[in-house]
């Protein structure tokens, strides 16, 4: 509507504010990131410009592929189980049973509460001797003797995961949940007329509406996931072994831990690139679904 | 009638909730359970769920036991508020731009602010903290206030357009012909009208800034003065043992406020959780 100059500079000034933090505090650092990551930093003052070195370092490591490839894997499942919980549980918060109100409050605090809190109540149930699932699966004789979840390998790496669906489930659910809600009720009915039973009914009309709500929340989550890091740091700090590193960790624990800001950075540059992939795919969807809706 | 259900279905719904819920509550109620055993009896095997002779006592404990708890306790809340505080000041002015002016470039700047949503902190840990430590902010409440409302501000400025673009533009424009600056139409006519929109904001800002209290309060505070809860409860953490008992009765007391915020507001909750996403 008003689109004169005056007008103009009214919402610039209105916008100023928030740009300028942005700009600092997130644009900046990004920019850093990508100087930084050319050059040698570390914890002394002043740095040179290396080149491609640090790059040519960390590919040439070789684990650094590895770390890749685990982080991809991690994620894929920790989002894929996020969405399947997420889909069952907005499922059954939606049927028409006494008690929902009250079902739905109580999906919400592994979202609510400090995410570290959470972590640490995982922390103790993955305890190998005293813990909760350790206790449990012994109490009904499914395991001989206790495990230490997070002390090899292969069930840390699967425990980190089942902690971070913990954590995504809520919101996924609760998307889900509004989603599903806000398709037309007598689509429902005209199938039930015709015979339909439930499960036909979520096949054939539910989960096609849903696919906007799905792509959206999935793409979402890839991106969140991607960057976790609280929970493998409290819970494994990466290890045993490795087992745990994702590239977040990995980054951390070079720039951090090592002060390699320079090496770090390099790493970090590449976490960005895959952000960035993720980013354009989102942007995209986003615009082809709203079209979608619109025709 | 489509919705009535036969036992057998009845059935398979409470028991697929019960299983879905047990999932999401395990960790707490074990928490609870564990703030209400003696530490003797955590550490003794067979593994029993029920405490024998439970108490509060580690309810009472914990404050000595880690003297700072409470300082921790309100680090968090204050730190939480300041940044709702930061985040509100430089969003709704945003927001209400970009619901109502159009101007080059506001669809690239939307999506620029949508982005950065997707840049976690932890990624740009390293200029962060040579930036924090530039401005000599390091180790005080800033290091965590500062970076945290940055990450909240995107989401926030795209939850409240949407919230401001259902306010009538008649409203504006009459406000406009009978004379009011620009400024005092938002001021007087779209800020009340706003008001249970920038609830919302304010309460999904605050939860957020409180839930995400960890790699900032880390890596850019090393005072016990300043730490927030989920940093502070590491002094729970001994050389020989660890207070379990008495560092979930600390988490509780420090979560509890907000759950209940949470039971009184998840309507709202809800609302502006899928506001902000499915209409983009």
């Amino acid at each position: 509507m008003t689109s004169t100059r005056s007008a103009t500079v009214f919402a610039l000034a209105l916008l100023a504010p928030a740009l300028i933090y942005i700009l600092t505090i997130v644009a900046y650092p990004l920019v850093d990131t990508v100087i930084l990551s050319f050059t040698n930093a570390a914890l002394r003052p002043g740095y040179d410009f290396v080149g491609w070195a640090n790059y040519q370092r960390i590919f040439g490591a070789g684990n650094f592929t590895e770390i890749i490839i685990r982080t991809i894997i991690w994620t894929f499942f920790s989002v894929s189980i996020k969405m399947i919980i997420g889909m069952c549980g907005a499922v059954l918060l939606n049927a028409a049973v006494p008690g929902q109100t009250l079902f739905r409050i109580l999906t919400m605090p592994p979202w609510i509460v400090p995410i570290a809190i959470g972590i640490f109540m995982w922390g103790w149930m993955y305890n190998g001797q005293f813990g909760m699932i350790s206790g449990l699966l012994q109490n009904f004789g499914l395991i001989n003797g206790p495990v230490a979840w997070l002390a090899y390998g292969h069930t840390a790496f699967w425990a980190t995961i089942v902690t971070d669906v913990w954590i995504g489930v809520p919101m996924v659910t609760i998307y889900f949940l509004a989603a599903m809600q806000s398709i037309p009720k007598d689509l429902y009915e005209a199938a039930w007329t015709d015979g339909a039973g439930r499960f036909y009914r979520w096949r054939r009309i539910t989960l096609p509406l849903m696919v906007p709500a799905i792509v959206t929340m999935s793409l979402l989550s890839l991106i969140a996931t991607f960057n976790s890091f609280d929970i493998i740091w409290i819970l494994t700090q990466g290890g045993p072994s490795g087992s745990t590193t994702t590239m977040i960790i990995d980054t951390y624990k070079t720039a951090m831990g090592s002060r390699k800001y320079g090496e770090g950075a390099a790493r970090a540059v590449v976490i960005c690139i895959f952000v960035s992939i993720f980013c354009l795919v989102y942007f995209r969807a986003v615009r082809r679904l709203g079209q979608g809706e619109a025709k | 009638m489509i919705d009535r259900y036969q036992w057998y279905e009845v059935v398979a719904i409470y028991s697929g909730i019960a299983l879905f819920l047990f999932f999401v509550l395990a960790p707490f109620v074990e928490g609870f359970m564990v703030s209400l055993k003696p530490l003797a009896q955590l550490f003794s095997t067979p593994y029993s769920f029920i405490p024998k002779n439970g108490s509060f006592s580690a309810y009472f404990d914990m404050w000595s036991s880690v003297p700072m708890l409470g300082l921790h306790i309100f680090n968090s809340f204050f730190i939480s508020s300041v940044v709702t505080l930061m985040v509100l000041v430089v969003v709704v002015p945003a927001a209400y731009a970009f619901a109502r002016f159009r101007f080059a470039g506001a669809g690239m700047l939307l999506g620029m602010f949508l982005a950065v949503n997707m840049f976690s902190g932890a990624v740009l840990l390293i200029p962060l903290f040579r930036l924090m430590r530039a401005m000599g902010l390091l180790n005080s409440y800033l290091a965590m206030i500062v970076p945290g409302a940055a990450f909240l501000i995107p989401s926030s400025i795209w939850l409240l357009r949407t919230y401001m673009l259902r306010i009538p533009r008649e409203l504006d424009e009459a406000a406009w012909v009978d004379g009011a600056s620009r400024l005092y139409t938002l001021r007087r006519v779209i800020l009340p009208l706003a008001m249970p929109g920038i609830v919302v904001v304010a309460i999904m800002t605050f939860i957020g800034a409180y839930a995400q209290q960890f790699i900032f309060a880390l890596t850019f505070n090393s005072k016990t003065e300043f730490m927030p809860l989920p940093i502070g409860l590491y002094a729970f953490f001994g050389k020989q043992e660890v207070l379990w008992n008495e560092l979930m009765a600390a988490s509780f007391v420090g979560i509890l406020p907000v759950m209940i915020v949470i039971v009184f507001l998840q309507r709202y909750l809800v609302a502006g959780l899928t506001a902000g996403a499915i209409k983009q």
